[in-house]
């Protein structure tokens, strides 16, 4: 796109092409979660589909419907391959760079990312991209949530940007050593025709556009756009108090050595401009519990949209945010130090930039929500020798909030991710739920209380099997603020001849076996509270107590007797 | 009026929360008449009768009453349903209210959720039925009995048994369900297995929890509104549109009342499709315009979309299959605002009908997309439709635009006014892609129908926009709904989980589902008393390569002779999905392991459909009576004067060239300047670009 000549756009065009242009990347979306042979794109929706500026990689238009987390992080992969293409000096119309490599795209392995340009007349006008976890990717763990990795290679096979299609033509053999290095080609064979058919709709519908519009038209508007989304934020931030604040949280250990890493931000407003500094933050992990910085500044992204909602999905809205990111530090980790825990990460720098930002505006931010992926994976051999692998994701309580309780059970806020049903798991593996409840008292209290977290028991219905978790919270509750206390502690245990136990490491571990009718039991956190619980109605505390979501016990340690001559 | 011979009126009612609307057909003179009076509250079925008496006095003369109602969504949505229990297995009490682990909005992380039924009315009694159908533990009785009682002792109206993986052996809830029928005080007894056996537990138990939060208050209103009507003298069949677009008698009703939620859009989609298709489109787009949303569906070759599913609000889903319709928040009440980047926005916050746009002096000054329309003379404010008002502030409206989205943008009134029907129009325009584009469907090849109040108005702008072949405007858009009803087949649907590879499924044993599913849905036909033209039966099969979760909709061919189905082979199974894939995603998976999900059949019972040219305009009209003289309108930037006809009035063949507008009681018709609006033989304007 070029910066000369560019001219005003009248604002009814502006606000047509704004959702033409959003439409454009929505249906990007929706062409791969319809036709992905996995789960977590199909169902879970951990993919995305966006346009990026053809100098900087910016993002200038992201799906609605993609994972909070990738709207920013694409940039990064974007300006990866830019670099790629200038370097190499042969970028051509129909090239599709694909690339899983999460120190220059960010995120971790899993994700694997498509990048095409998009030429129109002969110019190159803009980037489409694609991203989604695949299924497995190869290394040590199926599913690729390995704590005990120290380096990449132990988490899965490493792609570097590579064109896996030139000038149109598909290059089959990056195609077959994909293929060669993952447990399930298939899936990934599907997901790979899924996110190139969403490149082309992409291409088609811009094609479509610039035809009705102009090239020049298209260019102002992106540019308009992106002016529009900073001074948007420049007016949220200015409404706030200048100031200073501080918080920190901790991860419990890098799942190798049992150290606590603490994460530490200071926010600062000053007129319109908002700086989020990580300094103080742990050096890089042995463990698998790093991130890359792009990925770290996407994730101040997805803080700042929670924070306020309406700002759209472009880069403008970061022009005026200084994000300082330490050098050596977990958030910056270089290659080859292992991403594949990620999310636990970045859900903590989510979790310390509200807590920090609440003391800046306490009527604008929530509480923690539960703070941990909690990754659990059980695998085995069925009777006739086929291997199986139940992954999945589990979810807990979101934080009260100034308007009211926490939501139970809800998603995690760097995802939009839904949660397979009991009865698809149990028809697809051995396994039988014996509990999928509410976790009573895992919520922290507050005048508006968390959401509770959940209790799920897997019973093993084969001969034996091994159970992996990548879990967090175990020993740093989420959150409460502004007053509000924090939730109850992320709990996994699992059974062994002897009875129950608890890993060593509280929220990770590696290859526990299980025999048949033996179970393991994940109990999640709730939500941190909102506001001192002295302040809580004691009617709603006496509801809480009817409906068993809080014991009588705990309600009277957090709110005192009052509640007890409530009428519930 | 008949009052002689076996032939009689059928009647269609759609009730809504302003007007009950009646459309009579007199199946012995094939004359149509339509009426709208005021809906009555609480009790809805004063308006109902009135409304009815106005075209038939006497009820005798009546074969069927028809009703589209939305009884059960405002119960829903108001969450105004009745006090229920819940049975369900051990460990599985909070399903409902975790649901599939999702939230309200994607950013901002707010928002709450609370099921119908609180935690202290879910109990939980030993049992556990396998994936597999084996009974891992017996339901233990007494347990049920005994939370039977608790729930009725706590005031439950009614009671769901909600056992995990009842759809692959529902013994063990059949068993419960006989137990608490003889302690239940009321016929409210259901079970997850009767009401959706498919597999995934939140969706089986919510469908199955909200069809039981409904059944007293919809069987309730229905027996009342049978009573009065049987009261009058009417010996007919009452029948209720479901959400499928097909109707079902009132005692399907009232066990089923989930199958309501979309029950009166259902049936004026419905109507839109036959009305299109007599005119020559069978592909149409239908548009209704409300106070604060925008409704879109989408007709294929005189074949509605249906979707498997649809969340009411967050949290409360209902999975039976529905007629698909769009919906984005961007109504005549959505409120215009600029935001603080200084974009212009439309929605979704909205004035509704109270207090209303700005124009209604009911205390909204913000302005609103109805606003626009006044401002520029697009609607008459001394001629405001739907009732109420006598006319419409144009100064209020004028101020509200001016200071909310003028002044910010640097526009003046008109333009501004301009701008927020545009952006407004590009929304809707959105929500037509939604449905045409991304689903494959070329918009070239499909005309546009708006029906309600308010469609018309915006008919022009979104054929351009969109590209669509032309515009179709019912003679009585205002009471499309009730026409359905009249218009809809009878149809029941079925479903069952399969769960197989297609490889190892079990010829006999899916031949023997199909049967079952065939031989209930003809007792049910048959048990209406209803005449048909004809039956139908149709059969598909929800299908995937297996590790795919995303099903594909596979038609499946199956003979039927006598009533007998015979079975189709692996082999015919094999052969329709390869095309259903092929048609969906370009290209097979070679060597790919198919798995056949769930059996879904509906047996469709064609009702005798009437001749739509009796609605058309009668001899005596003529473009002299129709004339009402001119208006200035505001059109691409300047003021034009513009013709006025009485919509009503206009003759077969009336050709009217834009700008113009046709006016009648409850819709306005904007004909922009280039495009001619056109009398059909059945009364529809047809809206058409006119030719270079």
């Amino acid at each position: 796109m070029s910066d000369t000549e560019k001219k005003a756009i009248d604002p009814i065009t502006l606000a047509v092409l704004a959702g033409r242009m959003e439409q454009i990347a929505d249906e990007m979306d929706a062409t791969l979660f319809r036709s992905a042979f996995n789960p977590i794109i199909a169902e879970a929706h951990d993919a995305s589909h966006g346009l990026y500026h053809a100098q900087t990689g910016d993002t200038l238009v992201q799906g609605k419907s993609g994972l909070p987390i990738f709207v920013g992080v694409m940039a990064f992969a974007v300006k990866t391959v830019i670099e790629k293409a200038a370097r190499d000096g042969d970028l051509a119309d129909g090239d599709v760079y694909m690339f899983n490599d999460a120190h220059l795209g960010g995120t971790h392995l899993s994700d694997m990312r498509l990048v095409r340009p998009f030429f129109y007349d002969g110019e190159l006008f803009c980037y489409l991209a694609s991203v989604g976890h695949w299924h497995d990717v190869g290394g040590a763990v199926p599913g690729n949530y390995n704590p005990t990795a120290t380096e990449v290679f132990q988490e899965a096979f490493v792609l570097p940007p590579v064109k896996v299609a030139r000038a149109g033509v598909l290059q089959q053999d990056i195609v077959d050593i994909v293929l060669r290095n993952t447990r399930l080609p298939q899936s990934a064979l599907g997901d790979f025709n899924g996110q190139m058919n969403a490149l082309d709709l992409g291409v088609k519908r811009l094609d479509a556009l610039l035809a009705e519009y102009g090239a020049q038209t298209i260019d102002a508007a992106l540019t308009a756009l992106g002016d529009r989304a900073e001074t948007l934020l420049r007016a949220e931030v200015s409404a706030l108090p200048d100031g200073r604040w501080e918080a920190v949280d901790y991860l419990d250990n890098d799942g190798i050595s049992d150290k606590p890493l603490p994460i530490r931000v200071a926010l600062e407003i000053k007129g319109d401009r908002l700086s989020i500094d990580f300094t103080g933050s742990a050096p890089t992990a042995a463990g698998p519990i790093n991130i890359s910085e792009g990925t770290a500044i996407a994730c101040v992204y997805v803080a700042i949209k929670h924070i306020f909602p309406s700002l759209p999905a472009n880069a403008g809205v970061m022009r005026p945010i200084d994000i300082t990111i330490p050098k050596g530090s977990v958030l910056a980790a270089e290659f080859p130090s292992p991403t594949g825990g990620y999310t636990e990460t970045i859900l903590r720098m989510i979790d310390v930039i509200f807590s920090a930002a609440s003391q800046a505006a306490p009527d604008r931010v929530v509480a923690n929500a539960y703070g941990t992926i909690n990754a659990l994976s059980i695998a085995g051999h069925r009777a006739d020798g086929r291997r199986w692998v139940m992954f999945s994701f589990y979810g807990g309580g979101h934080g009260g909030t100034p308007e009211g309780d926490g939501l139970n059970h809800g998603n995690a806020p760097i995802s939009t991710a839904t949660i397979p049903p009991a009865e698809i798991l149990e028809a697809a593996y051995p396994v039988m739920f014996s509990q999928w409840a509410l976790r009573p008292d895992s919520a922290g209290a507050g005048r508006h209380r968390g959401g509770m977290g959940a209790i799920y028991e897997i019973e093993l219905l084969e001969e034996s099997a091994e159970a992996f978790l990548f879990g967090e919270r175990g020993r740093f509750p989420p959150k409460g603020v502004a007053g509000g206390a924090n939730a109850a502690l992320n709990r996994f245990s699992y059974e062994q001849d002897d009875g129950m136990h608890t890993p060593r490491l509280d929220s990770k571990i590696v290859g526990v076996k299980l025999k048949r009718g033996q179970r393991v039991r994940l109990e999640t956190p709730g939500g941190g509270g909102y506001g001192p619980p002295s302040e809580r109605d004691p009617q709603a505390v006496a509801r809480d107590v009817r409906l068993g979501l809080v014991s009588a016990e705990k309600a009277d340690a957090d709110y005192g007797k009052a509640w007890r001559g409530a009428a519930a | 009026m008949n009052r002689s011979g076996h032939k009689g009126s059928m009647v269609g009612v759609d009730v809504g929360g302003t007007f009950t609307d009646i459309f009579v057909l007199d199946e012995a003179t094939g004359k149509a008449s339509v009426a709208k009076v005021p809906t009555t509250r609480p009790d809805q079925s004063g308006g109902f009768l009135n409304g009815i008496r106005s075209q038939v006095p006497d009820l005798a003369d009546i074969v069927s009453v028809v009703h589209g109602t939305t009884a059960g969504t405002n119960a829903l949505l108001e969450r105004k349903g009745a006090k229920i229990g819940i049975i369900t297995t051990q460990g599985f009490r909070d399903v409902l209210e975790m649901r599939r682990r999702d939230r309200p909005r994607t950013w901002g992380l707010r928002g709450n959720f609370e099921p119908v039924a609180p935690r202290d009315m879910r109990l939980e009694v030993p049992e556990r039925t396998l994936a597999d159908g084996t009974i891992h533990t017996q339901v233990d009785l007494d347990a049920v009995r005994k939370a039977g009682e608790a729930l009725v002792a706590a005031g439950a109206k009614a009671v769901a048994v909600l056992f995990v993986n009842a759809y692959a052996n529902a013994a063990n809830e059949q068993a419960a369900v006989a137990a608490l029928r003889e302690l239940w005080p009321n016929e409210h007894v259901s079970c997850s297995s009767e009401i959706l056996p498919e597999i995934r537990e939140f969706e089986r138990f919510s469908t199955t929890a909200l069809n039981a939060y409904l059944q007293p208050e919809v069987a309730g209103y229905l027996d009342r509104l049978a009573r009065a009507l049987s009261e009058g003298g009417f010996a007919g069949e009452f029948m209720i549109v479901q959400s499928n677009g097909g109707v079902m008698s009132v005692d399907t009703a009232c066990r089923l009342p989930v199958r309501t939620a979309l029950s009166g859009p259902a049936a004026g989609v419905i109507a839109a499709g036959y009305i299109a298709q007599s005119a020559g489109f069978p592909n149409v787009i239908t548009g209704d315009i409300g106070g604060t949303s925008f409704d879109v569906s989408l007709i294929a070759d005189g074949q509605s979309m249906l979707s498997p599913q649809t969340s009411i609000d967050f949290g409360l889903v209902v999975r039976t299959p529905m007629i698909e319709i769009a919906t984005i928040g961007a109504g005549g009440g959505s409120i215009a605002w600029v935001d603080k980047g200084g974009l212009l926005n439309i929605g979704p916050e909205s004035a509704g009908s109270d207090p209303g746009p700005a124009a209604y002096g009911r205390g909204n000054d913000r302005p609103t997309v109805t606003d626009a329309n006044i401002v520029l003379g697009r609607i008459d404010s001394e001629r405001p439709i739907g009732g109420g008002l006598t006319r419409l502030d144009v100064e209020a409206a004028r101020r509200a635009i001016a200071t909310h989205v003028g002044e910010p943008l640097g526009l003046d009134v008109e333009k501004a006014a301009e701008a927020i029907l545009t952006v407004a129009n590009s929304r809707m325009a959105g929500a037509i892609r939604l449905v045409s584009i991304e689903r494959g469907f070329d918009p070239k090849q499909f005309a546009y129908m708006p029906f309600g109040g308010g469609g018309a108005l915006h008919a022009c702008a979104l054929i351009a926009e969109v590209g669509l072949a032309r515009g179709i405007v019912p003679r009585y858009p205002g009471v499309t709904s009730a026409m359905g009803c009249v218009i809809a087949d009878m149809r029941q649907d079925f479903i069952q989980t399969i769960n197989a590879p297609t490889q190892s499924a079990d010829e006999e044993a899916l031949g023997r589902l199909m049967q079952a599913h065939v031989d209930e849905g003809m007792r049910l036909l048959a048990a209406a008393g209803v005449a048909f033209a004809g039956e139908e039966i149709v059969f598909e099969l929800d299908m995937a390569y297996l590790g795919q979760t995303h099903t594909v909709a596979v038609p499946l061919p199956a003979r039927i002779e006598a009533g007998k189905v015979a079975a189709p082979t692996r082999a015919d199974i094999q052969t329709a999905f390869d095309a259903a894939y092929l048609r969906v995603y370009g290209r097979l998976l070679p060597g790919g392991v198919t798995r056949v999900l769930n059996l879904r059949s509906a047996v469709i019972g064609k009702r005798p459909k009437f001749d739509l040219s009796t609605l058309a305009p009668d001899a005596d009209a003529s473009m002299e009576a129709a004339k009402r003289g001119t208006r200035r309108v505001y059109f691409a930037g300047e003021w034009r004067e513009t013709a006025i006809f009485e919509r009503l009035k206009l003759p077969v063949g009336a050709a009217i060239p834009g700008p113009a507008i046709l006016e009648q009681p409850d819709t306005t018709i904007l004909i922009e300047p280039g495009v001619t609006g056109t009398v059909d033989r059945f009364g529809n304007v047809v809206l058409a670009a006119q030719k270079e």
